[in-house]
């Protein structure tokens, strides 16, 4: 029998696969398909203080092995979410859910962790400073080394739960941001949220998504994120959560031997419902198939020796 | 919703750009007109949405046109080829308001999903008036199976290559009156017949998608009654609901 349970921020999780913000809606849905227990955990769609539509459609354009998605945060907003989605999601699925928050000023992503700090149903709350999708805020907080220490402190100062900073990829240098992160107090980082991407349409020789530009992921990008994981790995302390194109078990597995403590999955839902639940089933075969008993004990692995 | 694969049983052309193709499997998922299936082509990422022709026990016949390379690639497919579907999605037509002499209205390849609809109405008792429009002769299609099922059907060509010269709205001056309207198309046609027609009626809409079941609010618009997915609450929309 191997061992595919791991510890992320003090929670224990049943095993490292956890759906991603923004692909899984609030979790209820799901239960249609299968039985979402059966999950790590997952991070509900990102939410923010107003209740938002989010961007103009079309707001998602097919690329090779990927996608790229301008959906732009839409979301009932963070009173909703407490007092409807939750309560919902509370039917069916009894383990700790991860709290996806965004905002457009410190004030904002503080208002909304307030109000989830006093949700037990939450476990851990990831705070998005990297949404490529927003103007005025979303990733232009998760760019500058200040920022996300100015964010990580105020929201850390207001609540109790674990508090891990999702980063955009589209910086510089991931590794002075998720240090910044760890010196203003966070308890994990979330990486990568999309690359900002483009796609062009031949016949109208116009771009595709109405804005433009949106957040490319997909297949396309793991190799992006298992160097991302790998390198913050070797900086911080504090647990990483990976993601960016895990479609599979052996991705799964990858990111963890990159530095991953856990690990999300995304787009790959957005293809197939069950895409989660098929990777869970098929880790202990993966897993024997490389000789891995523990995932706990790979985590890192690629960097000893 | 169910997820499965479906065997080709046949994948012919049926007029310019337009191809037919009967899928074999389960079908239990299904239950109005009007909704779709969403189908995994190899090489390519996203799934393609294609609205249900008609169905029965154990098989689907679809519509589409070849708009891009996915659907294509779709057409080159041979019988008995098996292909990964998600099936059963969105919420179709309400047959239940139709009363006694609907119409239909449907373009391009908005006309599929009205041909199960014409079914489920003339099954139900309802005398069923069509009009199918498309840019070109070569173009048309369905007219004879319409009017197999005992629906008088009316066509426009937007080019006057075939019967009536113009959009579906030139034709509605021969229709004579109708109870209610059911219409499908692309979004100028649905304009057009939102200001013309003076009954209650459906329309169904058609947007890109990233998922089809309601995961990731890529294909949301806005409703008098709140913000909708096109492929979860929709495709199909009350007129009185909808903001252009």
């Amino acid at each position: 029998m191997v061992d595919i349970s791991v510890m992320l921020c003090g929670i224990e999780l049943s095993n490292p696969v956890i759906p991603a913000s923004g692909t899984f809606g609030y979790g209820y849905e799901f239960r249609e398909f299968y039985d979402i227990n059966i999950l790590g955990s997952f991070s509900f769609k990102g939410t923010t203080k107003e209740p938002r539509f989010g961007n103009p459609t079309p707001r998602i354009a097919e690329c090779t092995a990927g996608m790229i998605n301008s959906v732009g945060l839409q979301n009932p907003g963070i009173e909703k979410v407490i007092s409807e989605e939750l309560p919902k999601l509370k039917e069916c699925f009894n383990k700790p859910v991860i709290a996806n928050i965004s905002g457009f000023s410190v004030e904002e992503f503080v208002y909304c962790c307030e109000l989830i700090d006093n949700c037990e149903q939450v476990g851990i709350i990831e705070v998005n400073v990297s949404c490529p999708n927003v103007k005025h805020g979303g990733m232009s907080f998760g760019t500058s080394e200040k920022s996300v220490f100015e964010v990580t402190k105020a929201v850390k100062k207001v609540t109790t739960k674990p508090v891990v900073i999702k980063l955009s990829p589209n910086v510089t240098d991931i590794v002075s941001i998720a240090k910044a992160c760890e010196d203003g107090g966070a308890d994990g980082i979330s990486l990568i949220n999309t690359l900002l991407g483009m796609k062009i349409d031949l016949k109208t020789k116009k771009p595709v998504v109405a804005n433009k530009m949106g957040g490319f992921s997909g297949p396309a990008i793991l190799p992006v994120a298992v160097r991302m994981v790998y390198s913050v790995y070797e900086a911080v302390k504090i647990p990483i959560i990976g993601m960016g194109g895990v479609s599979r078990a052996e991705d799964v597995i990858e990111l963890m031997l990159a530095g991953a403590a856990a690990v999300q999955v995304g787009a790959a839902n957005l293809i197939n419902p069950y895409a989660a639940k098929e990777i869970i089933e098929d880790l202990p075969k993966v897993m024997n198939k490389y000789g891995i008993k523990s995932l706990k004990d790979i985590i890192g692995g690629a960097h000893n020796g | 919703m169910t997820k499965g694969l479906y065997n080709i049983s046949h994948n012919k052309k049926i007029a310019k750009d337009i191809y037919e193709m009967k899928l074999t499997g389960d079908t239990s998922s299904l239950s109005q007109p009007g909704q779709f299936i969403n189908i995994l082509i190899d090489g390519f990422y996203l799934r393609r949405p294609i609205s249900v022709c008609d169905y029965d026990k154990n098989s689907i016949t679809i519509i589409y046109k070849t708009v891009g390379e996915g659907t294509e690639y779709l057409s080159t497919l041979k019988e008995n080829s098996g292909l990964d579907i998600l099936v059963g999605l969105g919420n179709g037509f309400d047959t239940k308001k139709s009363g006694g002499s609907p119409l239909l209205i449907g373009g391009g390849v908005g006309v599929p999903p009205l041909y199960m609809l014409a079914k489920r109405l003339i099954d139900e008792g309802k005398s069923v008036k069509v009009i199918i429009g498309f840019n070109s002769k070569d173009e048309v299609f369905y007219e004879k199976e319409f009017n197999a099922l005992g629906a008088k059907t009316f066509v426009t060509t937007a080019d006057g290559s075939y019967k009536t010269r113009g959009f579906v709205t030139d034709a509605l001056h021969l229709v004579g009156t109708y109870s209610y309207f059911y219409t499908c198309g692309p979004k100028p046609m649905l304009k057009a017949v939102y200001n013309s027609c003076e009954t209650e009626g459906q329309f169904s809409f058609e947007e890109r998608m990233g998922c089809g079941f309601g995961a990731c609010m890529g294909c949301s618009c806005k409703t008098k009654y709140g913000d909708k997915r096109i492929c979860k609450e929709g495709p199909v929309l009350q007129k009185e609901e909808i903001i252009w």
